[in-house]
C-alpha cells in the first residue's frame, strides 16, 4: 500500500465508488478507502435498486437535479460496466381524493423539472397495465422513465473499473482522524496514516463524523432503517413495473417491484434506527411491509418471501444532499447525506463532483489508456444453450453448477474472487455471482463457495468469513 | 423411582410409565404387549446404542471417514468410547467394513468404516 | 449434443438408486441417472447415522451402508451414470437439458423421465426470523456436511430450532463431537421427528427439548451470539413475556423440507400445494405422461426404505410404459384428503382393474390417539381402520380394493374413535 496520493475518497458505497471510477479516467493517483471488507455493505447493497424518474424531490433542489441527471445517465453507464439495468416506468397508485391530490402535486413537480414521460392514468388504465393491482385504485401516476437496477451489481463493478485503471482499492480500514489541510492531509486509520491532497467524503451514514474529523461538521446524519421482504423468484413478474404508494412524512412509502434479478421485493417501511449499526429487522415492522404492500397488491404470498434485510438511509438534517467543497477545510469535500434517490443520482453526482476536483486541482488530464468497464458480462443463467455449450467447451468450468437455485458455475465462482477488487468473503461472492440469493439461501452452495474462496485465495476453510472479519463459519475441526 | 417412556419396539408406540429402583424393575404399565417389558428392561437397565461419528482420514478423498461401532455398545461408555475415536486417524485407502479401532474402551465392539475410501486424487468407482 | 435414452432418472439418491436398479433389472439397458454431486448416494452420504435398510435388507444400515448396496448394483449392471451433472431445463417433450464439465451441455430426449430431485431444506428467510444478520444461522442438512464430510465444527454452542429427524439427529452429532446443544426448541406442542430421535438423540444427551416455543430474534454483529426464544399460543404465536435470552453462536434450522419441483414446474407438471411435490396416480405417473416422480421429491418421507420402495414402483410403472405395457384407465378418480388428513399420495387413482388393490399413503394433519381412518365413496364408507395413534411425523397407508370404487371421488378422513 502506497501511503501518498492525490486524492483519497472514504467509503466505498455507489457514491464513491462512482466517483472513484470517474476520477480514475484521470492522470491522478487515487486510494478508495473502506472500513468494510467488501464494497456494497452499507446501504448501497440493502435498497430497493430503483431509478426514479425524479418527481418526488422538491424543483430546485440538489435531490430533484442530480435525480434526474443520473436516471438518464444510468442506462447508458449500466452497459458501459455490464450492470443489469431494466427500464421498467413506474406507477404512483391512489386510493382516495386524498391521494389522488398527492399524485397530482408529484405531477406538477414533473412537470415543473421537465420531466418526460409523465401522465396520470385511470385506474381501469393502470390495471389493464399491472392486472394485479387491486380493485380499490382510483387513479395512478405514470412514469415512464423510472427503472430498476442490481444496486450492489452497479456498486462493485464501479470499484472494478477504478481498480483495473489503477486506484487502489483498500479495504478493512477504518478512518479514525484527519489532520493537516489541503494540499496535505493526513489520514490515520486503523491501518496506519495515509497522505492525501485532497479528500471526498463519502462515507454513508457515517459521513458526518468524517466531516466532523475534518473540522467542519456542519451537518448531522440520522440513520432511518428501511427493512424488506424479498420473494422467489417463482413471484417475480407479478408485477412489471414498480409499484409506489403516494408519499409520506415517512418517505416514498411501501412499495412492490421485481427487482432486476427476478425476484418479487416488498418494502421498505422507515423507523429512525437504534445506531449507525443498527440493521436488525422486526417482525412488526416486516408485518407493517407486507399488510401495507397488499394495499398495492392482494396476490402478494408471504409463504414465498426467501429472506428480509434493513437498510439505513443516511438522513441530513439539512433537508437535502450535502455534495461539494467545505467551506471551512478546503480541498475536503463532501458527497453526504445521499438518502433516497442516492442510487438514481450517484452517476450524475460523480460527474459533478469529477468536475470539482478538476477545477480545484487545476485540470485533470485525462489518461492515455483507461476503461470505461469491462461491458456487457453474460452470466451463465442468461446465456443461449449454443453460449452455454461453447463457455464449457472453452472453460470446464462452466459445466460445474455450484448454485443449484441460480445456476452459478464455479467458473463465475472463481472469476468474482480473481477479478479486479475479488470477492474474499462468502457474502462477496453471493454479491458477484447470486450464488446462494436464491431460494434455499445458499443451504446446498454454501460448502462448495467456501471450499473455492480457500483455494482461490489460499487460506485455510477456518478462515473463510462470511463478510467482516469476525464472521467465521467455522469454530474448528472435528479432528484437530 | 417412575419414568414414563413411549415404546418404540413397534409403531404403535405405547406411552408406558415404569417403576424401577436400582436397576431393577418394579412394574410396567400402559404396554400393549410383552416387548414394552422387554423395551422397559433394556432401557432402564442396560440400554445399549450403537455410536456412528467419523474418524480423521489421513491422504484420503475426504478428512474423515464415517464410522460406526461394530454392536450396540453400552449407553453410560459412549463418551470413553468417542475419546477413543477422538485420537484415532487412519491411513486411505479404507475398505468399507474395515476395523479401524479393535475394542475401544473395552466396549466390546469394533469401531468400523461405514464408507470405503480410496487416496487422494483417486475416484471410488 | 442430442442423444436418445428410453428412461432417465434425475437424482442418485435412494430414490434414483433404486429406481435405476429396479428398472435396468427389469431389461431397460439404457437408463441414465444423472447426478449433480461427484458421487452417487445423494443425501444419504452425509447420513452417518443408522436406522436405513431395516425393511428392504432387514439389517440396520448407517446413510453410507446403505447407499453402497446401491451404488455396488448400479456398477455390477453397467448402470450408466454422469456425476457432476446439472439438470439445467427440462420440457413437456420429456428433453433434459444437463452440463457437465466433460461432455459439456448435452440434450437427453428421454421416452420416459423418473424425478427423484429430493427436497431442499427451509432456510431462516422463510421463517421470517428478525434480528440481525450474523454467521452461525444453518440449516441442519448443512451443518450435518459440514461436520459429518468435511469434519469442521460449525460452532461451540448451538440452538437447535425445530424437532424434525435431522434436528435430532444433528443435536446428537453435535454432543458427540464436543459441541454444546443449549436445547432444541418445537413451535408444536408435540415433536416433529421420529419417538426413537427423540430418546436416543436428546434424552441420552441430556438436550432439553422445548415444546411449543421458537426464535423470535437473532443477536449478533458479525457472528451469532444469541437468540431469543419465547413460547408460543395455540395459533403459534409468540406470548409476549415469555422471552428468554439463549447464549450460542450456532443456531441449527430443522424447520421443514421443500420438494425440489422448479425442474417439474418447468416440464408442465401440476403440483400438489400441500405436500409440494407432483400429483401422481397409483403408478406414480405425473400430470405429464411418462414422467414419474418418487422419494422425497414426490412428498418427504420419514423413512428412507420407503423412499426406495415407492421408487421401485416408479420404476415398474416407467418400465410398462416403455415396453408399451401401458393400458388406458376405464375411469380416473380423485382422492380428497378430508379432516383430520394432511394428504395422500396418490392423489388419483386410474381405474385399470377391478381386482387390484391400491396403497394410499396418507399423513394425519395432527396429532389423534385412538382414531379411525375411513374412506367414503358417494356418501358411502367403504374402508375402516383403526389405529391406537397417529401422529404427522409418521406416514401410514391403507389399501383399497378398485372395485369398491363406485364413483369418480373419494374421500379419506381421520377422527378420534
Amino acid at each position: 500500500m502506497k501511503k501518498q496520493y492525490d486524492i483519497a475518497i472514504i467509503g466505498a458505497g455507489v457514491v464513491g465508488a462512482l466517483i472513484a471510477r470517474r476520477l480514475s479516467f484521470y492522470d491522478v493517483s487515487i486510494c478508495l478507502l473502506e472500513r468494510h471488507i467488501d464494497a456494497a455493505m452499507g446501504a448501497s447493497g440493502a435498497n430497493s435498486g430503483i431509478v426514479h424518474a425524479g418527481y418526488d424531490a422538491e424543483p430546485g433542489s440538489l435531490k430533484a437535479r442530480f435525480n434526474i441527471l443520473g436516471t438518464g445517465m444510468m442506462p447508458g453507464l449500466c452497459r458501459q460496466m455490464g450492470v443489469p439495468y431494466k427500464n421498467t416506468g413506474s406507477l404512483v397508485v391512489a386510493f382516495d381524493e386524498d391521494d389522488e391530490a398527492r399524485i397530482d402535486d408529484l405531477y406538477k413537480n414533473g412537470i415543473a423539472e421537465n420531466i418526460e414521460g409523465l401522465e396520470i392514468i385511470s385506474g381501469e388504465k393502470a390495471r389493464e397495465m399491472e392486472p394485479a393491482l387491486n380493485p380499490g385504485i382510483t387513479k395512478a401516476l405514470f412514469a415512464s422513465t423510472a427503472g430498476v437496477v442490481s444496486p450492489y451489481k452497479l456498486n462493485i463493478a464501479a470499484v472494478e473499473n477504478a481498480v483495473a485503471n489503477g486506484v487502489d482499492f483498500i479495504r478493512e480500514t477504518n478512518v479514525e482522524g484527519i489532520n493537516g489541510a489541503r494540499g496535505g492531509f493526513i489520514i490515520q486509520t486503523s491501518r496506519g496514516n495515509i497522505n492525501a491532497g485532497t479528500i471526498i467524503n463519502c462515507a454513508g451514514i457515517y459521513a458526518d463524523d468524517i466531516a466532523a474529523m475534518a473540522g467542519d461538521g456542519f451537518f448531522h446524519l440520522t440513520p432511518r432503517k428501511g427493512e424488506y421482504l424479498l420473494m422467489d423468484r417463482s413471484e417475480g413478474g407479478l408485477v412489471e413495473r414498480v409499484i409506489f404508494q403516494p408519499p409520506s412524512d415517512k418517505g416514498k412509502g411501501v412499495l412492490v417491484m421485481t427487482t432486476v434479478d427476478g425476484n418479487l421485493l416488498i418494502g421498505p417501511d422507515a423507523n429512525v434506527a437504534d445506531s449507525k449499526e443498527d440493521i436488525e429487522t422486526h417482525a412488526d415492522s416486516l408485518d407493517y411491509v407486507y399488510r401495507t404492500a397488499l394495499r398495492s397488491c392482494g396476490g402478494l404470498k408471504l409463504g414465498k418471501v426467501i429472506t428480509s434485510f434493513a437498510g439505513l438511509r443516511a438522513t441530513p438534517d439539512t433537508g437535502d444532499f450535502i455534495i461539494g467543497e467545505s467551506i471551512k477545510v478546503p480541498g475536503f469535500f463532501n458527497a453526504a447525506g445521499i438518502e433516497s434517490p442516492g442510487l438514481s443520482s450517484a452517476p450524475a453526482i460523480a460527474e459533478h463532483m469529477a468536475g470539482l476536483i478538476s477545477e480545484s486541482l487545476g485540470g485533470l488530464v485525462e489518461k492515455k489508456e483507461y476503461s470505461k468497464g469491462k461491458g456487457n458480462h453474460d452470466f451463465f443463467r442468461d446465456m443461449t444453450l449454443e453460449e452455454k455449450e461453447k463457455a464449457i467447451r472453452e472453460n470446464p468450468d462452466y459445466g460445474q453448477v455450484v448454485c443449484r437455485c441460480e445456476n452459478v458455475t464455479k467458473a463465475e465462482i472463481i472469476e468474482s474472487i480473481k477479478g479486479p477488487a475479488g470477492a474474499r468473503t462468502v457474502d462477496g461472492v453471493k454479491r458477484r455471482t447470486r450464488a446462494g440469493m436464491g431460494r434455499c439461501q445458499g443451504g446446498f452452495c454454501l460448502p462448495a463457495v467456501i471450499d473455492i474462496l480457500a483455494g482461490e485465495l489460499g487460506i485455510s476453510k477456518e478462515d473463510v468469513m462470511k463478510g467482516d472479519p469476525g464472521s467465521y463459519i467455522f469454530a474448528g475441526r472435528t479432528r484437530e | 423411582m417412575k419414568k414414563e417412556m413411549i415404546c418404540i419396539r413397534c409403531p404403535k408406540g405405547c406411552r408406558m410409565n415404569v417403576e424401577y429402583e436400582n436397576e431393577k424393575i418394579i412394574r410396567v404399565t400402559g404396554n400393549g404387549c410383552k416387548k414394552g417389558e422387554a423395551y422397559a428392561f433394556d432401557e432402564i437397565v442396560k440400554p445399549m446404542r450403537i455410536v456412528t461419528s467419523t474418524v480423521r482420514v489421513v491422504g484420503g478423498r475426504l478428512p474423515v471417514v464415517p464410522v460406526k461401532t461394530s454392536i450396540p455398545v453400552r449407553r453410560s461408555i459412549i463418551f470413553p468410547v468417542m475419546q477413543e475415536i477422538y485420537k484415532a486417524s487412519v491411513k486411505a485407502p479404507i475398505k468399507e467394513g474395515q476395523v479401524l479401532i479393535k475394542n475401544p474402551a473395552d466396549c466390546g465392539a469394533d469401531v468400523v468404516a461405514t464408507l470405503g475410501m480410496e487416496k487422494t486424487g483417486t475416484k471410488d468407482d | 449434443m442430442i442423444e436418445n435414452r428410453s428412461l432417465v432418472i434425475i437424482g442418485s439418491g435412494p430414490a434414483g438408486l433404486a429406481a435405476a436398479v429396479r428398472a435396468r433389472k427389469s431389461g431397460i439397458d439404457d437408463v441414465l441417472l444423472l447426478e449433480r454431486e461427484d458421487q452417487l448416494g445423494g443425501i444419504l452420504k452425509q447420513c452417518i447415522h443408522t436406522g436405513f435398510g431395516v425393511k428392504i435388507f432387514k439389517e440396520e444400515l448407517t446413510g453410507p451402508e446403505f447407499a453402497s448396496r446401491y451404488i455396488r448394483k448400479v456398477k455390477e449392471l453397467g448402470i450408466d451414470y454422469r456425476l457432476d451433472t446439472m439438470v439445467i431445463s427440462m420440457d413437456e417433450g420429456k428433453n433434459i437439458t444437463a452440463v457437465n464439465p466433460r461432455d459439456g451441455l448435452v440434450v437427453y430426449k428421454a421416452e420416459c423421465v423418473i424425478l427423484a430431485m429430493g427436497c431442499r431444506e427451509r432456510a431462516r428467510g422463510a421463517l421470517r426470523i428478525p434480528g440481525t444478520n450474523p454467521s452461525g444461522i444453518f440449516t441442519a442438512g448443512t451443518a450435518q456436511k459440514f461436520v459429518n464430510i468435511e469434519g469442521m465444527k460449525p460452532g461451540k454452542t448451538a440452538l437447535i430450532l425445530g424437532s424434525g429427524d435431522i434436528g435430532l439427529i444433528m443435536a446428537r452429532r453435535l454432543a458427540l463431537e464436543g459441541m454444546k446443544v443449549k436445547a432444541v426448541c418445537e413451535i408444536m406442542p408435540y415433536p416433529g421427528g421420529l419417538e426413537r430421535n427423540i430418546i436416543q438423540c436428546l434424552e441420552d444427551f441430556d438436550i432439553p427439548l422445548r415444546l411449543s416455543h421458537t426464535v423470535v430474534r437473532i443477536h449478533g454483529g458479525h457472528r451469532l451470539e444469541g437468540v431469543t426464544i419465547a413460547r408460543v399460543d395455540e395459533l403459534l404465536k409468540p406470548v409476549p413475556g415469555t422471552e428468554e435470552y439463549v447464549k450460542c453462536d450456532m443456531l441449527l434450522l430443522s424447520v421443514g423440507l421443500i420438494p425440489e419441483n422448479e425442474l417439474s414446474r418447468e416440464a408442465g407438471i401440476i403440483i400438489d400445494p400441500v405436500t409440494g411435490g407432483a400429483i401422481v396416480n397409483q403408478n406414480l405417473e405425473t400430470s405429464v405422461e411418462g414422467i414419474f416422480a418418487c422419494g422425497n421429491v414426490l412428498h418427504v418421507h420419514d423413512l428412507v426404505d420407503y423412499v426406495a420402495i415407492e421408487a421401485e414402483r416408479a420404476a415398474k410403472s416407467a418400465v410398462e410404459k416403455i415396453k408399451g405395457k401401458g393400458k388406458d384407465p376405464k375411469k380416473r378418480i380423485q382422492i380428497t384428503a378430508g379432516n383430520g388428513i394432511r394428504y395422500t399420495v396418490p392423489q388419483i387413482i386410474d381405474y385399470y382393474d377391478e381386482n387390484e388393490k391400491i396403497k394410499i399413503y396418507f399423513r394425519s394433519s395432527d396429532k389423534l390417539d385412538e382414531s379411525r381412518v375411513t374412506v367414503t365413496c358417494k356418501g358411502k364408507n367403504i374402508y375402516t381402520k383403526k389405529y391406537k395413534r397417529l401422529i404427522p411425523a409418521e406416514m401410514e397407508y391403507i389399501k383399497i380394493t378398485a372395485s369398491d370404487i363406485k364413483g369418480r371421488k373419494v374421500i379419506i378422513e381421520a377422527e378420534k374413535r
